[in-house]
């Protein structure tokens, strides 16, 4: 396969089947967005360094603008909005409301898929490796506290609903 | 920005790929993780007519042979970062790679793309011009292995021909008496190093220094190894920390780094014999098993 013209690309996005006829060098942040509707997939840098369109990526966290779409064919996608079903939230989404780790909210999804992916490889991270895991997710209001807080939070509640040790 | 447009080749090995190289020429390029390449592209400040596009041929599993750790150029930093047996017997790679970038960088991120991307700055680099890492690189005429100190010639320039790639990293094991440090000063912590040193101490049974080595990022146009000559009077010595900070001086002193954005050259300097000696240190108190674990 050699080509500069479109490719049709097959994704899951969050649990969905979706397909897309795409140039190679579009990015998979721009197919997201302007091709299937995925508005909470947002541009900061485009240089992968702000963290902004974070997608999970096969459960793994990746810069959607650094990701070429036609190399996310076959992918399984999961963006902010797979998290919980449509109207409710998941429990690391309401333990960022109750912490206020969210101001203008523009950096949010990314800091909530990063976080939710660390959480899957160690569901009790110290503050330490949370604050390791987060450093490429940028926020300009918060200052970070208050999302460590949550991120935290959360972590200690599901090790309860787990076990009651925690 | 958005990347101009280009063609797109996947291919499904080595092979495919350098013969897809020799028929492009210098207007083909190889994308791995592409972490250093798309940004380059977004900013248009790499144009190439054509990707070729690697990742099919995915990343077999690192390997101990004998003395080595065998890592395929697709091997992800983050696989490195987790692998037991690079955690294990050689240390310092795993160290290095999680000091790449941010968590998305090191997901994607191969080590043979940061190989031959040859940033001056990058952490790979430096670990494997210290390490003397063989490269096996594959061309038209098949597979020829190059040390990283070869491989890596100047700013984002490698001795790779516009149709070789980079297929497989080999890096030695660490021994028992080997101690082994990776430093960095940067910014931020997901930044690129301003100045990062990458240093092995090996210690006989009475403590004294019987094979060193160190490798610094940031303050020429690629890793910069300590000479031999001036590593050479640690040889036979313990490791004291007079004898340390004398050599790290004698080493700074030896480079003169350009100005930028980001540090002054003379700043650079001052870091760097900072950071020769603290690695050496470390390196040292590992390797008699005083400094063992996390830095």
């Amino acid at each position: 396969m050699s080509d500069q013209s479109k490719q049709r690309v097959t994704l899951t996005v969050n649990g969905e089947h979706r397909e897309a006829w795409v140039f190679p060098h579009e990015s998979l942040l721009d197919v997201l967005r302007d091709v299937l509707g995925h508005y909470e997939v947002r541009y900061g840098c485009g240089e992968g360094v702000c963290g902004t369109c974070t997608v999970l990526v096969d459960g793994e966290p990746v810069s959607g603008c650094l990701l070429l779409a036609v190399q996310a064919d076959g992918c399984s996608l999961v963006t902010v909005r797979g998290l919980a079903p449509a109207g409710d939230l998941h429990p690391l989404q309401a333990c960022f409301l109750r912490n206020g780790a969210a101001q203008c909210g523009f950096c949010t999804p990314g800091m909530l898929l990063t976080a939710w992916a660390l959480l899957q490889h160690d569901p009790r991270p110290s503050r330490e490796r949370i604050r390791r895991e987060l450093v490429g997710n940028l926020c300009r209001c918060t200052g970070y506290s208050k999302i460590l807080d949550a991120v935290e939070e959360h972590a200690a509640e599901a090790a309860e609903r787990a076990g009651g040790h925690g | 920005m958005v990347a101009a447009p280009f063609g797109y080749q996947r291919v499904s090995s080595f092979d495919e790929a350098v013969q897809a190289l020799h028929e492009r020429g210098e207007d083909a390029k190889v994308i791995a993780g592409g972490q250093s390449l798309v940004p380059m592209l977004n900013l248009r400040v790499a144009r190439p007519e054509w990707l070729i596009d690697i990742n099919p041929v995915g990343a077999g599993p690192i390997e101990e042979h004998g003395g080595s750790l065998g890592l395929p150029a697709l091997t992800r930093h983050r696989a490195i970062e987790e692998s037991e047996v690079v955690r294990r017997r050689c240390p310092i790679l795993a160290e290095a790679a999680a000091h790449v970038g941010n968590v998305r960088t090191r997901t994607r991120g191969t080590l043979g793309g940061s190989l031959a991307h040859a940033d001056p700055a990058g952490e790979l680099p430096c670990v494997a011009v210290a390490l003397g890492a063989e490269i096996t690189v594959q061309g038209p005429d098949g597979a020829r292995q190059v040390a990283a100190g070869d491989l890596l010639v100047s700013y984002f320039t490698t001795t790779l021909a516009a149709d070789e790639v980079v297929a497989e990293v080999r890096v030695p094991t660490l021994g028992q008496r080997s101690g082994w440090s990776f430093l960095e000063l940067s910014r931020r912590s997901s930044d690129w190093m301003v100045v990062g040193v990458a240093a092995l101490v090996e210690l006989d049974a009475e403590g004294a220094v019987t094979a060193a080595s160190a490798a610094v990022g940031g303050v020429a146009e690629r890793p910069w190894l300590v000479p031999a000559e001036v590593l050479l009077e640690l040889f036979g010595e313990a490791p004291e920390q007079a004898l340390l900070a004398r050599v790290a001086e004698r080493a700074a002193a030896m480079v003169d780094p350009d100005d930028d954005v980001h540090a002054s050259g003379a700043y650079r300097q001052r870091v760097a014999a900072v950071l020769v000696r603290r690695a050496l240190a470390e390196a040292a108190a590992r390797a008699t098993g005083n400094g063992s674990g996390a830095p």
